[in-house]
């Protein structure tokens, strides 16, 4: 596979060192059967290093999910081998079943089906807590 | 629809009319007797209750309408597993408006997103307590004639009583509020409190571990339980229990027109020979209550 040679798809890039495989599976990228390229610990003059994942697909993706995991990535589309946009995710301003809340006082630790809902509440620091207790996540790194 | 999760999902303007209809319940209690006539309130009290529950039902019964529900989750299908979401899916077809006391912190506000009637928060966890700050709201008022301006000390468990977390929310919405944070190391406010309402809002609070050191610089002097229920360890809670308490000789060192407030039930943190001082208004407060809810019960259902 010639991991340069994507016509249509995305380049996520600038992604932290060690957090593709995490994207990966945010992404569910494992279920797709087109080309998907991980190169990890690329280097970066920026970052030092970095990984990107490269998808051979068109795909209808969250993107602020994706700035929630990792605020400094950016999005490359590509149409026809050409880059048509790149974006940059913002912090969005409630994430759902991303990540769970760990208080174990909180409604989340008994009730069944309950979507874990987290709201932006202090967006200059990025921070963000569980939308029923309040309390801040905890994130497996 | 609208719900009472939390007190910030009620305007200052919001606040203001129904501190003004609880007022005008007071003076005229006999024009409200029928204004709920046909009406259903279902209290839904998973976690023992005596006053928050009681004043609901008072508050319904006094608006003409009716009452149904439980006071333990071991009455009701809880205890068989059942999840909030069904319980209130199921009850929201029996009753007008619901009042949810819950131990799990957010229950009520997970019941709102399930249910066709109004849901009243009426404590979940270590959380929150709306109806107690607008309670509250309503004493200072009557007591102060004011609700800025004012030095309000809140004294014992502030890790985990709701109701201060609740009014801190409330009142930094007031001009000129200054708090003083009365506990012991192991029970002071949350960081989260401190760090995203208060330093955010640049409102003015120190911190005390002794109710001498404190009480002479304050208009309101709010005490709470050390809540035995909230603690995960009881050699935590024995150890703890005693740290804040207010009896009459420290109460020399009070304002003579600071109030004394308390959402009750209260343990030993205010000895009995302070309920004579008049400075002791938690009784009327617990009295407040009834009305205030009143009002609450007319807004969510809309009632002229």
């Amino acid at each position: 596979m010639n991991i340069d040679s994507i016509k249509n798809g995305l380049v996520i890039d600038h992604i932290k060192a060690g957090k593709s495989m995490q994207i990966y599976h945010y992404l569910n990228l494992e279920n797709l059967d087109c080309q998907v390229a991980i190169i990890k610990n690329a280097s970066s003059q920026r970052m030092g290093k970095k990984d990107i994942i490269k998808i051979d697909a068109e795909l209808d993706i969250d993107f602020d999910a994706l700035g929630y995991i990792d605020p400094g990535i950016t999005v490359n589309v590509i149409k026809n081998g050409e880059k048509v946009n790149k974006l940059h995710p913002d912090l969005p301003d409630t994430i759902t079943d991303i990540i769970k809340c760990s208080n174990p006082r909180c409604i989340t630790s008994v009730e069944q089906e309950i979507h874990h809902i987290f709201k932006l509440t202090d967006k200059a620091n990025g921070v963000y807590r569980c939308m029923y207790c309040e309390s801040l996540p905890k994130i497996s790194q | 629809m609208r719900h009472l999760i939390d007190i910030s999902d009620l305007s200052v303007l919001e606040i203001d009319e129904l501190i003004d209809t609880a007022n005008d319940i007071i003076q005229n209690p006999e024009s409200y007797r029928e204004k709920c006539k046909y009406k259903k309130i279902a209290t839904l009290f998973f976690e023992p209750s005596t006053r928050t529950r009681l004043s609901f039902e008072a508050a319904m019964l006094e608006l003409g309408g009716s009452v149904l529900g439980f006071s333990e989750a071991a009455s009701s299908s809880a205890a068989k597993g059942e999840s909030i979401s069904d319980t209130v899916r199921v009850v929201s077809n029996y009753a007008d408006i619901i009042a949810m006391r819950h131990f799990k912190e957010g229950a009520p506000m997970a019941a709102s997103l399930k249910s066709c009637v109004p849901i009243i928060n009426a404590g979940d966890g270590g959380h929150n307590h709306p109806t107690q700050t607008l309670t509250d709201l309503l004493t200072i008022k009557r007591e102060m004639s004011r609700t800025d301006n004012l030095t309000i000390g809140l004294c014992g468990d502030l890790k985990f009583g709701r109701t201060v977390h609740s009014l801190i929310n409330a009142m930094i919405r007031y001009d000129n509020i200054k708090f003083v944070f009365i506990s012991p190391p192991e029970l002071k406010l949350p960081d989260y409190i401190k760090n995203d309402v208060l330093d955010k809002k640049q409102i003015p609070y120190e911190e005390f571990t002794s109710v001498e050191d404190a009480i002479s610089k304050l208009d309101i002097l709010y005490m709470t339980r050390v809540q035995k229920e909230r603690f995960f360890n009881e050699a935590d809670y024995e150890r703890l229990k005693d740290s804040c308490i207010l009896n009459c000789e420290k109460l020399k060192l009070a304002k003579d027109n600071m109030i004394i407030l308390h959402p009750l039930p209260r343990v030993n943190e205010i000895t009995t020979d302070v309920d004579d001082d008049p400075r002791a208004c938690y009784f009327k407060q617990a009295m407040y209550g009834k009305y205030i809810r009143m009002a609450l019960i007319l807004k969510l259902l809309e009632v002229e």
